[in-house]
């Protein structure tokens, strides 16, 4: 409907751009997933008293995960591209894009994971620990399924702020919707593509967050639901 | 090596005197070094934490019978759980040994310290079950943990949920239970490794008075049906004289009360004991009454004897020998008879008019009996009734 009233070529500009916003948003979310888990993981068992105690570990790696957090993304995103051109052998386009998008969002999903993964109660790794696990099956069997209903609204929180996130580093040669409002919307005058930049996003913002509540709540057995009858 | 259970060290040396109607029954081990094998072993526990002022545990040593019911009873904050955490080791504790099931527990690390564990199975206040797994997966877990296969695993649960009545709860989670019905997930998950010993903090310090029951009573059951020694950590008498064979008293981390449940209850050596057992037993007259005695004899005053009734004797006519033989007007004060694991006790207090000298005939009277007796205070004689004085 929305692309019935742009031009063809605009419809298909659009089009390409969403492709590019995806790939950004989706690989860096997985990247920050598979990353920032593990480290959420870490800096709860680390911490003292907890199954991996390590104590001085720990402070390491919460100093590192609050130096990135606090850097803002725009200046994150210069200083890496050594390391950015390490990695994918370039710094503009949406792959290159990415590595900062990953290096600035899995922070703040590590932070979130941790969050989570402490609220479970302290008596479920005694009662997991009284049966002879390891720290590996406690975090397995314990930590994660227990936490993951918080793991998944931290995930929808790291999508939304990567979706936003991805609009900044578009403008730095990694295309996508953001880039598309700018080039088009603001630096050509037409503010018909800016609208529809702004809609589409709203839309996929939306519909991440209700996808990520009903996903939340669909791993949560914390409280009793009512069940339908078949 | 672990020593014999006969050379047992007399660990716990009781320094007050026992009394008469007891000496030579309750032996510094609660009498499990003569009852059979030992499940558990404590030797010179003592736990200090930086932070604490004293130590947690005080040189704690305890025995406990094979197939026995053992309870720890104790103010909050005694260290009781302190104590049982040192049993599976979560808990390290300062010095001391703890030997289970002829393993030295305090010893062990690492691999070793975790395959130990799966013998000791552990039921906790809170129930501590997976809010993320059902009921069979919560069961299910301490199997998966030690690396049994899903085939076995499927085929272990089934007869598990069935011990504890939960069979058509198998696909339930936790949420959806009453506290009764996630203790008893608990349970399951408990035994599902073939433990030899269960422990148990405030298993049912959660739940109410009728749920209490019904735990006690599966458990009771359980400990009966699979010869399954359990610790029983509480704060509440009750829970002990429902179902405990023997009972320590735990107070500061100190162990200062042990042995067989009823001759704990009967004879308490320690006040804190007595207070404890005080809404079980009527071993301490109400303060109203006992504010009225004196400590010494006086010219217008009687003795006030209290008699600890336990086992047989209590079918003997005690009152009546007591008045047709020693010809005391008995005033009755205080009474109350409770049964303690299948035994009568009852203890009565009363003021022994016209007793005079007699009072060691009456003593050795009740001792022959296997009654324990002792005056206990004075109580001022009653005027003559034409005598009385106006206020009283
Ligand atoms: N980790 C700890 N660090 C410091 N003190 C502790 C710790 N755990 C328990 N304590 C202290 O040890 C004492 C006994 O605690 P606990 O064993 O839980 O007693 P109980 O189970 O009998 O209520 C309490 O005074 C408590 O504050
Ligand atoms: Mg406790």
């Amino acid at each position: 409907m929305l692309f019935d009233l742009l031009p063809p070529a605009l419809a298909g500009l659009i089009l390409e751009s969403l492709k590019q916003t995806a790939t950004m948003v989706v690989v860096a979310a997985l990247l920050s997933t598979l990353i920032g888990l593990p480290l959420g993981i870490l800096l709860v068992a680390t911490e003292p008293g907890h199954i991996l105690e390590r104590p001085v570990f720990n402070r390491v790696i919460g100093t590192v995960v609050n130096l990135v957090r606090s850097t803002p993304f725009i200046i994150l995103m210069v200083a890496i591209i050594p390391f950015t051109r390490l990695i994918v052998g370039t710094t503009v386009g949406t792959w290159a894009a990415v590595v900062p998008l990953t290096v600035a969002i899995t922070p703040l999903f590590a932070r979130l994971a941790e969050a989570a993964m402490r609220e479970v109660d302290r008596g479920l790794i005694e009662a997991a620990e009284s049966m002879g696990a390891t720290p590996f099956q406690i975090i397995a069997k314990v930590l994660v399924p227990e936490a993951l209903p918080g793991i998944v609204a931290g995930q929808t929180v790291t999508l939304v702020s990567l979706i936003g996130y991805s609009a900044m580093a578009g403008t730095v040669g990694g295309g996508g919707l953001g880039d598309l409002g700018i080039r088009f919307g603001y630096q050509r005058f037409m503010p018909e593509v800016m609208l529809a930049v702004v809609v589409i996003l709203v839309v996929i913002v939306q519909s991440v967050q209700v996808l990520g509540d009903w996903a939340a709540r669909a791993v949560n057995h914390r409280i009793a639901r009512r069940r339908k009858l078949a | 090596m672990v020593s014999p259970v006969t050379a047992l060290p007399q660990s716990l040396d009781f320094k007050q005197p026992l009394t008469p109607a007891v000496q030579g029954e309750i032996e510094p081990d609660g009498g499990n070094a003569a009852a059979g094998r030992v499940a558990v072993r404590i030797e010179n526990l003592t736990k200090a934490y930086e932070s604490a002022a004293g130590p947690v545990l005080d040189d704690v040593s305890l025995t406990i019978g094979e197939g026995h019911i053992h309870g720890i009873i104790g103010r909050s904050g005694a260290g009781k759980s302190t104590l049982v955490r040192c049993l599976n080791k979560l808990v390290t504790p300062t010095s001391g040994r703890v030997i289970v099931s002829d393993r030295e527990i305090t010893s062990l690390d690492g691999a070793a310290l975790r395959a130990a564990r799966r013998d000791i199975g552990m039921i906790f206040q809170h129930f501590n079950l997976l809010s993320s797994r059902t009921v069979a997966g919560n069961v299910a877990l301490p199997l998966e943990v030690a690396g049994v296969s899903k085939a076995d695993i499927r085929r272990r649960i089934p007869p598990l949920l069935e011990l504890v009545g939960l069979t058509s709860k198998a696909d339930a989670y936790p949420s959806e239970l009453s506290g009764g019905q996630k203790q008893r997930v608990g349970i399951a998950r408990a035994l599902a490794l073939d433990p030899k010993v269960l422990l148990s903090d405030e298993a049912t310090s959660a739940l109410d008075p009728e749920t209490t029951e019904q735990i006690l009573h599966l458990l009771k059951d359980i400990n009966r049906r699979l010869g399954l020694t359990i610790l029983l950590i509480t704060h509440e008498m009750e829970v002990v004289r429902a179902i405990a064979s023997h009972v320590a008293v735990l107070e500061h981390g100190k162990l200062i009360e042990n042995g067989p449940t009823f001759d704990v209850f009967a004879f308490p050596k320690s006040p804190v004991a007595r207070s404890f057992l005080s809404s079980i037993v009527a071993h301490d007259l109400p303060p109203e009454i006992a504010g009225r005695l004196l400590p010494e004899a006086h010219g217008d005053t009687d003795p006030v004897l209290r008699i600890v009734f336990t086992g047989d004797a209590a079918h003997d006519p005690v009152i009546a020998t007591l008045v047709e033989r020693f010809r005391i007007r008995p005033n009755i004060l205080h009474g109350r008879i409770d049964y303690i694991d299948g035994k009568p006790l009852g203890v009565l207090t009363l003021i022994a008019g016209g007793l005079g000298e007699r009072l060691p005939d009456v003593l050795s009277y009740l001792s022959s009996l296997r009654l324990f007796g002792e005056v206990i205070g004075h109580a001022v004689r009653p005027a003559a009734p034409g005598a009385r004085r106006a206020h009283s």
